[in-house]
Order: structure tokens, then sequence, then C-alpha cells
């Protein structure tokens, strides 16, 4: 079973800078992303979104959002995905980042689930 | 009270039509307490919706509830695309047991609440559907029970969705999207599905 993570955001230059700093601490763990909407506008895509659960080489996906609506979006792909994808109501960057670096040491979801709790933040 | 194919469709038809022609204006709501986005959102997915019902021509209920969700989830983007695209997946769903209206519209409504993790008095969408329901249930709604729950909104304090981030400042004006969902019953009303 391979865990790889994925990051959504409203705008797209987020979404590369938070994978950008996944990949230091974390170059082997699969991320893919899904950040603005389909015509390049700040937003979240469900398609967008979509093509970042099928891109990503890993057999589940543990899910990062900034605002609202790219939860709402999330959760869509999350019914519509034959994958599983774990939402994380945490800080964005932080959330990720522990993640990322944890997945890279061969920790498990569950215990990277009670690292993550404290950054809990929505 | 029943949702037919060919009211449905003549309601869609309406609702974006209106949806085209007040696009500034819920934009124009959507700044102060919001991303200034809603009209525009909502008119590319009126567009898609009038597309996608050209395209694939439903021949029953299920099958047209189903191309309009999928068109707002596709083409809307944002909260409102997964709000309004969740209500008419619901109603898909549903309606393959029942036709009912009051059935159709509490399901749409019980879909936006799980997606936005929403209530009432928190003025959003929900404040106008969740009346809309219970009229439609007790065989009461009118067009003066959307335009009430419209209304209501407006001295509200948001506390769901983006409004929420300017707290006591969203006080004085109508939510969005409380506006374009009452287009949408508006517009029901006018089917004559309630006669």
């Amino acid at each position: 079973m391979s865990l790889g993570i994925l990051i959504v955001s409203h705008v797209a230059d987020i979404t590369v800078g938070v994978q950008k700093l996944i990949s230091q601490t974390a170059a082997q763990v699969p991320v893919t992303v899904a950040g603005g909407t389909d015509d390049g506008g700040v937003g979240t895509s469900v398609d967008k979104i979509q093509q970042a659960v099928a891109a990503n080489k890993a057999d589940e996906l543990l899910a990062f959002y900034d605002l609202g609506s790219a939860k709402m979006n999330l959760e869509m792909a999350q019914e519509f995905s034959n994958k599983p994808i774990y939402l994380y109501d945490v800080a964005l960057i932080e959330g990720a980042y522990t993640a990322a670096a944890l997945l890279q040491a061969g920790v498990e979801r569950s215990e990277i689930e009670k690292q993550l709790r404290p950054l809990k933040i929505k | 009270m029943a949702l037919t194919l060919e009211n449905t469709l003549n309601w869609l038809h309406g609702f974006d039509q209106v949806i085209e022609a007040k696009k500034a204006y819920l934009s124009q709501l959507d700044t102060p307490i919001g991303d200034g986005d809603h009209g525009n959102n909502l008119a590319r997915g009126a567009a898609a919706i009038e597309a996608a019902l050209e395209k694939n021509k439903p021949t029953d209920l299920t099958a047209a509830l189903k191309t309009i969700a999928m068109a707002l989830v596709s083409k809307v983007g944002g909260a409102s695309g997964a709000l309004y695209g969740t209500a008419f997946l619901e109603m898909a769903k549903t309606s393959q047991k029942t036709q009912a209206l009051p059935d159709l519209l509490a399901a749409g409504l019980a879909g936006i609440q799980k997606r936005g993790s929403a209530t009432t008095g928190e003025k959003t969408m929900v404040d106008v559907w969740a009346p809309v329901v219970t009229a439609a249930q007790a065989g009461e709604l009118d067009q003066a029970v959307v335009d009430q729950a419209v209304q209501a909104t407006k001295e509200m304090q948001a506390t769901k969705g983006r409004a929420s981030y300017v707290g006591e400042k969203s006080v004085g004006h109508l939510d969005p999207g409380a506006v374009s969902s009452g287009y949408l019953f508006t517009e029901l009303l006018k089917t004559g599905v309630d006669k």
C-alpha cells in the first residue's frame, strides 16, 4: 500500500510552491497538485482535482487544501474516485510538510494522523 | 406537486436566462462580503447546463437532473458549483424513487447541508432552501415564502462561507447564494409545478 499527497489550492502558484517545499524533505513521496480553475483563474475545479488524483501513482492519498470550497470540491472528487482519499482540516503548508516528511520516513497513516491533529485549524 | 422531465427543463431554461441577465448584480452582491465572482461563476454554469441539455437530450427526469448536476459541478467551480451540483445530484438520486417535489427539494437541501456543513441562520443559501422545503412539504410554497427567505439573509451575520471572514461587516448585505437560490425557486414556481 503506497501513500501519496494531494495538494488543492485556489491558486495554482500556491500548489506549486507547496510542492517545491515538500520535495526538499520528501523527494520519493508522490505529490500531485490541483490549483486554480479550469481557465487558470482563482478557485478550485473538480476536474482538475480528479486529474491530480489519477496522476498520482500512490494507491491512497492524503489531501491538503486551503479554503472552504477547495474542501467541497475535494469531497466531490473523493466520492467520484475509487482511490481512497483522506482529507485533513489542517494548516495547508504545515500539514502537507509534516505528512510528507513522515511518509518519507516510512511512518504509517495512523501515526501521521496523530501528528497532524495539533495542526487542525478548520 | 411533482417534477417531470418537461417542467424541469422549463425550470432550468428559465433559471439559466435569469442568471445570465443578473450575473453582474450577483457578482456585485458578492463583492463586499465574498470574492465577487458568484454571478460570473453561475453564468458559466448556466451556459454549461444549456449546452449539456442540448447535447445529451435527457429522456427522463433522473437523467435531466444528473446532466444539470454534472454541468454545475464541472463548470461553475468554487463553493457554488459544489453546492448546487450536489443539490441536483441528490435530487437525481431521489428521483429514482419519487418525483414528488417536496421530497426532491428536501434531498437537494440535505445534499447542500452535507457538502457545506451548514445549517440555518448562517447567511447562506440554506436560509432560502430550508424555508422553501418546509413550505413545500406543507403545501404552502409560494413566491412570498421565497422572497421573505431571501430578504431575511440581509440582517444575518455570516458564520459560514467566505462572508464569515468579514464577520459583523456582513450584516446589511443580501447573501449572493441566497439571492441566486431565490431565482431558482422563483423560476420553479413560474413553471406552475405548485398548481
